[in-house]
């Protein structure tokens, strides 16, 4: 997306009519920023200050917004993602083993991203799929019951695989 | 389709599709495409079942509908018209289910629900134990119809709830009959729908707004998701009479950027309803407008607070604010103009109140709280999903007979309610009758429908920290308690899980729990507590056993003794290979943990084949239970470890026996025998220590020849010394003796000899009970 031309009044939709140029801007803030990461994989500085311009919000107004959610990342990310859900259900089915399994496999910490980009581990409050206790996503992908060595190698595989 | 014009087109169409969609003679497979089922591979089963309909030219429409509930059994599918629930079913299945289905009528016996091997299989769908008691009102079309086609929709009668508002409904009597339906938010906290309605159409401004809150944050609930995934028209209808009975125009939902998929469902349903004219303006040719927007968070549970949700749509930190203004007042609402905020449950439990009547709603559930429940049944038990129950059933039938029964046949210990805002509710309580206000009687809420069952293997300390580390994570920093007063209570969770805790920890957890409470400005902060005070209140013991005894009764914490009992160990020494720090010691006949290097990583426990390898309290249990010590005196025990070698001295007749370093062994051993000692101190001319003689060098030098008339110096020159200061305590003195294979410990105090200390001293000293027992037999 080119932040220039992006289409404010088409982004906020009918409830536009209503509101004033500066709600508009502010309103499509967080759509805008979702839509710059899911490009980019994070937000990166140059385009963040374009958007700056564009919305007429100051950076550091931006970057207040965008460092409060979790989502947002500031830094370049792995090419997969791997999220290990630490939910109550999952929680509660060990999923804190699989999460240091991995640490150990791929030697990186939680929250940290591997030299080559090739991984990003996280872990996730709920992916809301606790029927399969304890559940891990691979980007989109969900895997769940990884419980017990075996089914660990698998994910593990899982991962290591294009 | 075209676009409908008037409330007749839509009554004319929704007639036709009734009998088109659903007809009930018509042969259908119902296939779950919920997450988990996802997961599990149903869109390739539901594949797999078209070509082979295809293939045998059996005439079978394939559906792939939302959550349907029972997610442990995924993929599950319900074979209609015979209502055959079919679970665990993948590629290789489809042709069986295809041909044994629709050319015999009978059920895929292996495919049928069984609670074990040894029982007879169940088949029909409504006689499985897990949908037998449950009672579908928000849920009563996800895993029914296709959420991508409207036309699913309005085929099981969908939007009829507008067409009779709009046609026979002022928008004050819509009000009227959800507030008698007494219709109260499933978000929680269980605030009457019909009297927020009230208040935002009462508030001044021609401008007004609904919103529905899908920002289920909380880990261990995924209801909205599966109405938003399953069924989203049924929120959209919802909305539309919100909107129509408080004049609102404009909609928001504030949908979790973790649920992409109900994004997507969403933003389909909108505009296929808009394309039908049953969303945007004008509709059904009424002159009403109403059009909803999707906003997505960004991973922010404090934005499931109704205030910190209006900043993040405004696009600002989702922080809270103080109330007033309410969200339905102005300057309360997005960019101030007073809104209707309802979670998404809620809202799709409204068009069957306003199609039924509000009598009809308020005879399902108990008086206080009318209607029904959707519940995420997750943790230890053995089937797990989705649930909607009629309020007022007890715990009891949810776990055990929807749920199945703990997993493994395990010991039911808690079942958490309401997420990281609830709390634990013990077994005593399991009978309790389910609804907004039982719940809180007993320190927990509804909340927004998690439901984590716990077993023995569950320690309710480690999931008190486990809830609260989240809500201490999420808290967004703006009130003081709720931001320090979270973490500092984090701290001290820590502190009692590794060993360290003390005695207080729990009052000061209780203060300072209570201090969050009052001091935060919104529900995050003032439910942030309840899991820790609900765990303290009922399970108590557990966390004086963490304090006091150091020892986790479900080996979660790393803490306890650990040790092998000899009957059950079968010698194969996984543990010793499995020990990183080499405390697994091996004798000729057994295994041993040494304490001193255990760092209790539990690696042999977990190895162990034969379970030999325990956690139990401490020692001292174990002497109490063997030597029937009573309890007062092993206390007396452990104070006595404690002691210093001077403790012991002054017991002692205090004289000390030494001989000048000139002298003969001749005259050392003399002096032995006459006083009866074992060993006495060489000193020099200056009366200061160079060494012991004891009977242990009489032995060596008759074994080396030494003549006996040779000095005690020439003898033991070449000896170092160990000596113990008088504030040592005896267990530090024990393990050096032990270590140094030494059994007199002279006693000096800045080079004056001030005692010493036998093998035997220490024996008599420590254990008196031990003589005690003996003389008693």
């Amino acid at each position: 997306m080119k932040v220039e031309e992006m289409n404010i009044d088409e982004k906020i939709g009918e409830v536009g009519d209503i509101l004033s140029e500066h709600e508009k801007t502010r309103g499509v803030l967080i759509h805008a920023l979702h839509q710059i990461q899911e490009e980019n994989g994070y937000l990166p500085e140059d385009v963040l200050k374009r958007l700056s311009g564009k919305l007429d919000i100051a950076l550091s107004e931006v970057y207040s917004v965008a460092s409060f959610y979790k989502m947002f990342h500031f830094k370049p990310r792995g090419k997969k993602v791997v999220k290990v859900c630490l939910g109550t259900a999952c929680y509660v089915r060990g999923s804190k083993k699989v999460l240091s399994a991995l640490e150990k496999e791929f030697q990186v910490k939680n929250g940290e991203t591997t030299e080559d980009l090739a991984l990003t581990l996280e872990t996730v409050g709920c992916v809301g799929c606790c029927g399969l206790a304890p559940v891990s996503t691979i980007n989109e992908e969900v895997v769940g019951e990884i419980i017990g060595e075996k089914k660990m190698q698998h994910f593990v595989q899982i991962i290591k695989t294009d | 389709m075209q676009k409908l014009n008037t409330i007749e087109e839509l009554k004319k169409l929704r007639e036709v599709l009734v009998q088109e969609v659903f007809n009930p003679g018509k042969n259908m497979v119902k296939v779950c495409c919920g997450l988990p089922c996802n997961t599990l591979g149903s869109h390739k089963v539901a594949d797999a079942l078209k070509d082979e309909a295809r293939k045998t030219g059996i005439e079978v429409e394939i559906v792939k509908t939302g959550c349907q509930g029972l997610c442990q059994k995924g993929p599950i599918m319900r074979a209609e018209p015979y209502g055959f629930y079919y679970q665990k079913v993948n590629v290789e299945h489809a042709h069986e289910v295809i041909s044994t289905t629709y050319t015999t009528g009978t059920p895929v016996r292996e495919l049928a629900f069984r609670e074990s091997f040894l029982e007879e299989p169940t088949a029909i769908w409504d006689e499985v134990p897990f949908y037998k008691k449950q009672q579908k009102i928000a849920l009563r079309n996800t895993g029914n119809i296709d959420p991508f086609d409207i036309q699913h929709y309005l085929g099981v009668g969908g939007y009829g709830a507008i067409e009779k508002m709009f046609s026979s409904m002022s928008p004050e009597q819509v009000l009227e009959e959800v507030r008698k339906a007494n219709l109260r938010g499933r978000g929680g906290a269980g605030f009457p729908a019909g009297v927020k309605w009230a208040h935002a159409k009462r508030a001044p401004g021609s401008i007004k707004m609904v919103i529905a809150n899908g920002d289920e944050g909380d880990p261990g609930a995924f209801m909205d998701r599966s109405i938003m995934e399953g069924d989203p028209h049924s929120l959209l209808e919802g909305m539309l009479i919100c909107a129509y009975a408080i004049d609102a125009h404009y909609g928001f939902i504030y949908v979790r950027h973790e649920y992409p998929l109900a994004i997507k469902t969403l933003k389909n349903a909108i505009k296929q309803a808009e394309a039908l004219g049953l969303m945007g303006k004008n509709i059904l040719g009424t002159g009403f407008d109403f059009t909803v927007h999707i906003r997505q968070g960004a991973g922010a549970f404090v934005c499931g607070e109704a205030t910190s949700l209006v900043a993040s749509l405004e696009g600002k930190r989702g922080f809270p604010h103080a109330r007033p203004p309410r969200v339905s007042e102005p300057g309360g609402g997005p960019w101030g103009y007073p809104s209707n905020l309802n979670n998404v449950e809620t809202f799709s439990c409204v068009p069957p109140i306003i199609e039924k009547g509000s009598d009809w709603f308020l005879n399902i559930g108990t008086s206080g709280s009318s209607g029904t429940k959707v519940f995420s049944l997750a943790g230890k038990v053995k089937n797990t999903g989705l649930v909607e129950v009629p309020m007022g059933i007890t715990l009891r039938e949810i776990v055990f007979d929807i749920g199945g029964g703990i997993h493994e046949d395990k010991k039911f210990k808690a079942v958490q309610t309401g997420g990281p805002s609830g709390g634990c509710i013990p077994e005593k309580f399991l009978d309790l009758p389910v609804d907004f206000d039982s719940l809180r009687k007993v320190g927990s809420i509804m909340g927004s429908g998690g439901m984590v069952v716990m077993d023995e293997d569950d320690c309710m300390v480690d999931v008190a920290k486990f809830f609260l580390s989240f809500t201490q994570a999420e808290s967004c920093g703006k009130c003081p308690p709720c931001r320090i007063g979270t973490y500092q209570m984090l701290q001290i969770l820590e502190k009692i899980t590794s060993g360290q805790g003390e005695k207080g920890d729990i009052e000061r957890l209780e203060a300072l729990g209570k201090l969050v409470q009052r001091g935060s400005l919104c529900g995050l902060g003032q439910s942030a507590p309840n899991p820790v005070l609900t765990t303290i209140k009922h399970f108590r013991e557990e966390y004086e056993e963490h304090i006091f005894d150091k020892y986790c009764r479900s080996t979660v914490c790393n803490l306890g003794l650990f040790v092998i009992v000899e009957e059950e160990c079968i010698l194969c020494g996984l543990c010793k290979e499995a020990c990183a720090f080499d405390a697994v010691k091996e004798t000729r006949r057994s295994f041993f943990i040494d304490r001193d290097y255990c760092t209790r990583c539990k690696a042999c426990y977990t190895v162990c084949p034969t379970n030999a390898v325990k956690i139990v309290r401490t020692m001292f249990e174990r002497l109490e239970e063997e030597l029937e010590i009573p309890i007062e005196r092993l206390e007396v025990i452990e104070k006595r470890r404690r002691t210093a070698l001077k403790d012991i001295l002054e017991t002692k007749p205090s004289k000390i026996l030494s001989i000048h370093k000139d002298r003969t062994i001749t005259d050392a051993v003399r002096i032995m025998t006459e006083k009866n000692v074992s060993g006495v101190f060489v000193v020099d001319d200056n009366n200061s220590l160079l060494s012991l003689f004891t009977e242990r060098d009489i032995a060596q030098a008759v074994f080396q020849g030494i003549s006996f008339d040779q000095t005690l110096w020439s003898i033991v020159q070449m000896r170092q010394i160990i000596t113990f200061d008088p504030s040592a305590e005896i267990s530090t003195a024990i393990s050096i003796a032990s270590r140094n294979r030494i059994r007199h410990l002279p006693v000096v105090e800045e080079g004056r000899i001030i005692g010493m200390i036998t093998f035997r001293d220490l024996v008599s000293y420590l254990l008196p009970e031990i003589f005690y027992m003996a003389t008693r037999e």
